[in-house]
């Protein structure tokens, strides 16, 4: 079989292609053409994909491309159908059929790419690219099949005018109307006064009114789009109405024949439709909304954006079946489409609109982060270099941090088990092991026993510092020994007190100021030893005055612990 | 006809796909279908000649509407319709001719209860003949008796008014038929007729400049060469199809003296050169011509530094509409990636973090215009012209009549 793929360049920012996809990576033979790797869903996170090694045996060179788009368009042989014959649960093509042939070697079936150069080919297969295919096509990328070319045969003629803008005859524009370049005018539309359309492919019959601004949006048949509206990157289907200052945030798509009510402001990346989202939940989650009728917790912001159209609107009563709220939207119903899984991430990465620029500042100001972070050696990448198609590598991490959160998560879960029931012993025994699989020190141990220590302090309620301390102190009566067992050298009490640090400037501000109280506690229950809180206080000697807010307030004990250690010395030698 | 309408959908859809390539090729296949439909239509008996402009209207603007780029279309089928009026007058007038002129009668009452396509057409056709011939005081004078006596009908014999009327029934498409192969043979060999010349036109030790690649031009140099003419030939090389590379290496297979250069530089070069022959898409009824892009700039340097530029082109390239015409669309705008490549330009065109609104566009128009007045000479199949008398050339080849071909709107 022959793939046909195409050029095209992913972001570098959101590593996805300009249609909407993740980035593909292949690898191709530079001179068969013969494709040899295909991975669609690379966990971006762990930058790094699995080669197997015979490749390089049985071919001379191979090249690796994340710079090819996948064109969907397949050319294949009667061996092919066979194939379908014999496992006919492929339900990706390419994620279960593709992989599945290049991995297997009994069959030997080969795939072979072509690259196309001139010619065009793409699939819409999400909002993303039916934005950006359209937008190839009235850019004439895919000469001769444009908008002022009958190459199918039907419809009017549509002319390419002047400036650039494609209109199909009758097409009524009034003169102060300002329309911008590559933007498609559909038969017999009109086209009111001041109205500013761009980027924009209309359709037929459409009747666009005054003060209107249309930008980067697709407006199907007859639609009615009343004055001072503003459409901002939408989809809007047949036969909808739009009345008067109707504003539609960037990414909303509003399906067939709905009516959308005065002044109202449909929020970004929200799917107005008349017929009710199909429920993919479960029955507990459908009993959930059933029970709270009004204002459920998503649909907030629509309530209070209803209320500032000063509007008399009367929510629906909820049917259970109902995942979506039916709201009355002025004039007529609707339902509003949650975004379900994945959330506003997979909605912005497939949207018509282009990705917010407060979000496109995030990625960068994430990218450079990444890049200044040391980069670790893979040197936990498995030693058999065997292909692993499906799995996520969890070995050679690049980001030793991430590493240690994980690692204080389970600490932290075995902790809340130990809370339960479980004997010392046996918590002692699991956080070895979890010590061992994570590769990590004693100290971490110990650091990530002492933050779930505290943790746990901060559930029982308090509501003022004292109890808050009272708590704080019980916990580590009833967890000091299970500490002290990881509290063997100085260096691991070191870390603790570093941690606790942590824990009073990052987690739990409620700590800060009880730092040199808890401090001065835990060295009394000889948790810490003073050459510990010694030698940390040295340290801070020299660092920042930010660092040292802590130091500040131990100030007191650590001078004291100067001052007196003889005593305790000559106490102790006494003894 | 159920079958010449699948040859015409067949035709319409290659052009509305833009598979046909060159101006003589699609004028010649146009002439072809255009026939073909012709002789598949039935004639009735009266108004033949109606019938069969509507037919040919019919079917002319369809193609019309296939590609409105492709001027050769429309003037073939302006060409086609001409050629059934001039053929349906010329028949008329034998026709009164051989009938003699027998009566002068009460013309009202013969003219009612006949039938007779010729007497209608008598008084037409004698003022049409008027037109046909350039106008003299023979033909004024002609007219007037002619009208006059009209041959009545009745008088004549049953049979043989049967026999001429079948007869020119069949005659008016066999000469429309006959009329059309002239036309196809015509544009199948204006290269020849425009070669012959070329060796009046270039003398010795000339210096040539050309843009792209024309198949006329080509043909043009050929002869001109045959005839032991030495020159030499600057070629630009017409971006973004580059092919005056391929016109170099003809030129040179034949043993001619070849320069290349790049568009931009014609205007360095042009004062070298002695006369400049381009070919065109189409000329238009007020001598400006539609030509491949880049020929503007040629013309415009042509013009500063006072070198001839010579347009040879065949007569199916002559069109009757005015470029102010809405009808004409004077540029095609065809696929950029003539121009870039998409794959190094597609980080560009992401319209996901470039805020949607697209930063690069990529434009290529494949025409220029060049108005009349750039042009020095005109070298079509029928001799040389000035740009001042192409609109009389119009005038032959096409009737007023057909410069908006519409289907009519029967009542």
């Amino acid at each position: 079989m022959t793939m046909i793929i195409k050029q095209s360049k992913p972001s570098v920012l959101t590593h996805q292609t300009r249609l909407g996809d993740d980035e593909i990576f292949m690898a191709i033979d530079p001179e068969t053409k013969e494709l040899l790797y295909y991975e669609d869903k690379v966990d971006l996170s762990q930058r790094l994909i699995l080669l197997d090694k015979m490749l390089l045996v049985e071919n001379g060179a191979i090249s690796l491309h994340n710079d090819k788009q996948d064109c969907y368009v397949d050319i294949c042989s009667l061996g092919v159908l066979d194939l379908f014959v014999d496992n006919f649960d492929y339900q990706h093509l390419r994620r279960h059929f593709v992989k599945g042939l290049l991995v297997d070697d009994i069959m030997g079936c080969k795939i072979f790419t072509h690259e196309i150069q001139s010619s065009y080919a793409a699939r819409v297969d999400n909002f993303r690219s039916y934005d950006t295919i359209s937008k190839d096509i009235v850019q004439r990328w895919t000469y001769p099949f444009v908008p002022d070319v009958r190459y199918l045969g039907n419809g009017l003629q549509i002319k390419l005018d002047r400036e650039g803008i494609y209109k199909a005859p009758d097409v009524v524009q009034s003169r102060s109307a300002h329309i911008d370049a590559f933007t498609v005018l559909g038969n017999a539309t009109t086209v009111g006064d001041n109205t500013k359309i761009s980027n924009s492919v209309i359709g037929q019959g459409c009747i666009i009114g005054h003060n209107v601004v249309i930008e980067g949006s697709y407006v199907w048949d007859n639609v009615t789009i009343e004055d001072g509206c503003k459409l901002s990157h939408a989809l809007i289907c047949d036969g909808v109405h739009l009345r008067e200052g109707v504003i539609l945030e960037p990414g909303v798509i509003i399906s067939f024949k709905v009516e959308v009510g005065q002044n109202i402001v449909v929020p970004t990346y929200s799917k107005v439709s008349l017929l009710p989202q199909p429920s993919k939940q479960d029955s507990d989650e459908e009993l959930e909304y059933a029970d709270t009728n009004t204002g459920a917790i998503e649909s907030t912001s629509m309530a209070t954006v209803m209320n500032t159209s000063k509007l008399d609107f009367t929510l629906g009563t909820l049917d259970a079946k109902i995942s979506g709220k039916p709201e009355l939207q002025g004039s007529g119903p609707g339902y509003i489409w949650s975004s379900s899984e994945g959330g506003t991430e997979e909605e912005c990465r497939q949207s018509i609109a282009p990705i917010p620029a407060g979000k496109l500042l995030e990625l960068l100001q994430s990218k450079i982060y990444d890049n200044n972070a040391p980069d670790q050696d893979m040197i936990n990448t498995p030693a058999s270099g065997e292909l692993l198609p499906d799995s996520e590598s969890t070995f050679g991490d690049g980001d030793d941090d991430r590493e240690y959160v994980d690692f204080e998560k389970e600490v932290e879960a075995t902790f809340q088990r130990g809370l339960t029931g479980v004997e010392k012993e046996n918590v002692i025994l699991e956080i070895n092991s979890l010590r061992l699989s994570c590769n990590m020190e004693q100290a971490d141990c110990a650091g990530a026993l002492f933050h779930s220590i505290m943790k746990q302090a901060l559930v029982a309620p308090y509501s003022c510092k004292n109890e808050l301390y009272a708590n704080a102190i019980k916990e580590i009566i009833k967890w000091g020994d299970l500490l002290k067992h990881y509290l063997t050298t100085a260096d691991e009490e070191f870390e603790v007190i570093l941690k606790f640090e942590d824990i009073c400037l990052g987690t739990t501000r409620d700590f800060s100021p009880l730092f040199s109280n808890i401090l001065t506690f835990l060295y009394d229950k000889e948790i810490l030893s003073e050459k510990a809180i010694l030698s940390w206080a040295q340290e801070k000697e020299g660092a920042d005055e930010s660092d040292k807010i802590f130091t500040k307030q131990a100030e007191q004990f650590i001078k004291w612990l100067r001052e007196a250690p003889e005593e305790d010395e000559e106490d102790d030698a006494d003894d | 006809m159920p079958d010449i309408q699948a040859h015409v959908n067949d035709f319409v859809l290659k052009l509305k796909r833009r598979k046909i390539e060159g101006s003589q090729a699609t004028a010649r296949q146009t002439a072809e279908l255009l026939r073909a439909v012709v002789s598949h239509q039935r004639l009735p008996y009266t108004n033949q000649a109606l019938a069969l402009l509507d037919a040919v209207r019919d079917v002319g603007e369809q193609l019309i509407a296939a590609n409105p780029v492709e001027l050769a279309v429309g003037n073939i089928v302006r060409r086609v319709l001409h050629i059934i009026r001039e053929e349906d007058l010329t028949s008329v007038a034998s026709a009164v001719d051989g009938l003699g002129l027998s009566t002068n009668s009460d013309d009202d009452d013969n003219f009612e209860h006949d039938d007779h396509p010729i007497l209608s057409a008598a008084a037409v056709a004698a003022t049409a003949r008027s037109t046909l011939r350039a106008p003299s005081l023979q033909t004024l004078l002609e007219g007037l008796p002619e009208s006059a006596s009209a041959p009545r009908p009745s008088s004549s014999g049953g049979d043989s008014e049967g026999k001429s009327k079948s007869a020119e029934r069949k005659k008016l498409k066999h000469d429309v038929i006959e009329a059309i192969n002239e036309l196809i043979q015509d544009i199948e060999t204006c290269h020849e007729q425009i070669s012959e010349q070329a060796v009046g036109l270039i003398h010795q030790n000339e210096v040539i400049l050309t843009l792209g690649r024309s198949k006329t031009v080509k043909e043009f140099l050929f002869a001109a060469n045959e005839k032991k003419r030495s020159f030499r030939v600057f070629i630009a090389e017409g971006a973004p199809r580059y092919q005056g590379h391929v016109l170099a290496k003809e030129l040179v297979a034949k043993g001619l003296q070849t320069t290349v250069i790049t568009d931009s530089a014609v205007f360095a070069m042009i004062s070298r050169v002695n006369m400049v022959i381009v070919g065109a898409h189409a000329i238009m009824a007020n001598g400006g011509v539609i030509a491949p892009v880049g020929i503007n700039m040629v013309a415009l340097a042509a013009q500063r530094h006072a070198v001839p530029f010579v347009v040879v082109a065949g007569t199916h390239k002559l069109c009757p509409l005015y470029p102010h015409n809405p009808e004409v669309l004077l540029n095609d705008l065809q696929c950029p990636s003539d121009l870039l490549d998409f794959g190094e330009f597609s980080d560009c065109m992401d319209f996901s973090t470039s805020g949607g609104s697209p930063l690069l566009h990529v434009v290529n128009p494949a025409f220029d215009f060049i108005p009349s007045k750039l042009v020095s000479l005109f070298v079509t199949d029928t001799g040389g012209h000035s740009p001042s008398y192409m609109y009389r050339l119009i005038a032959d080849y096409y009737s007023t009549d057909d410069f908006v071909v519409e289907r009519r709107i029967k009542s």
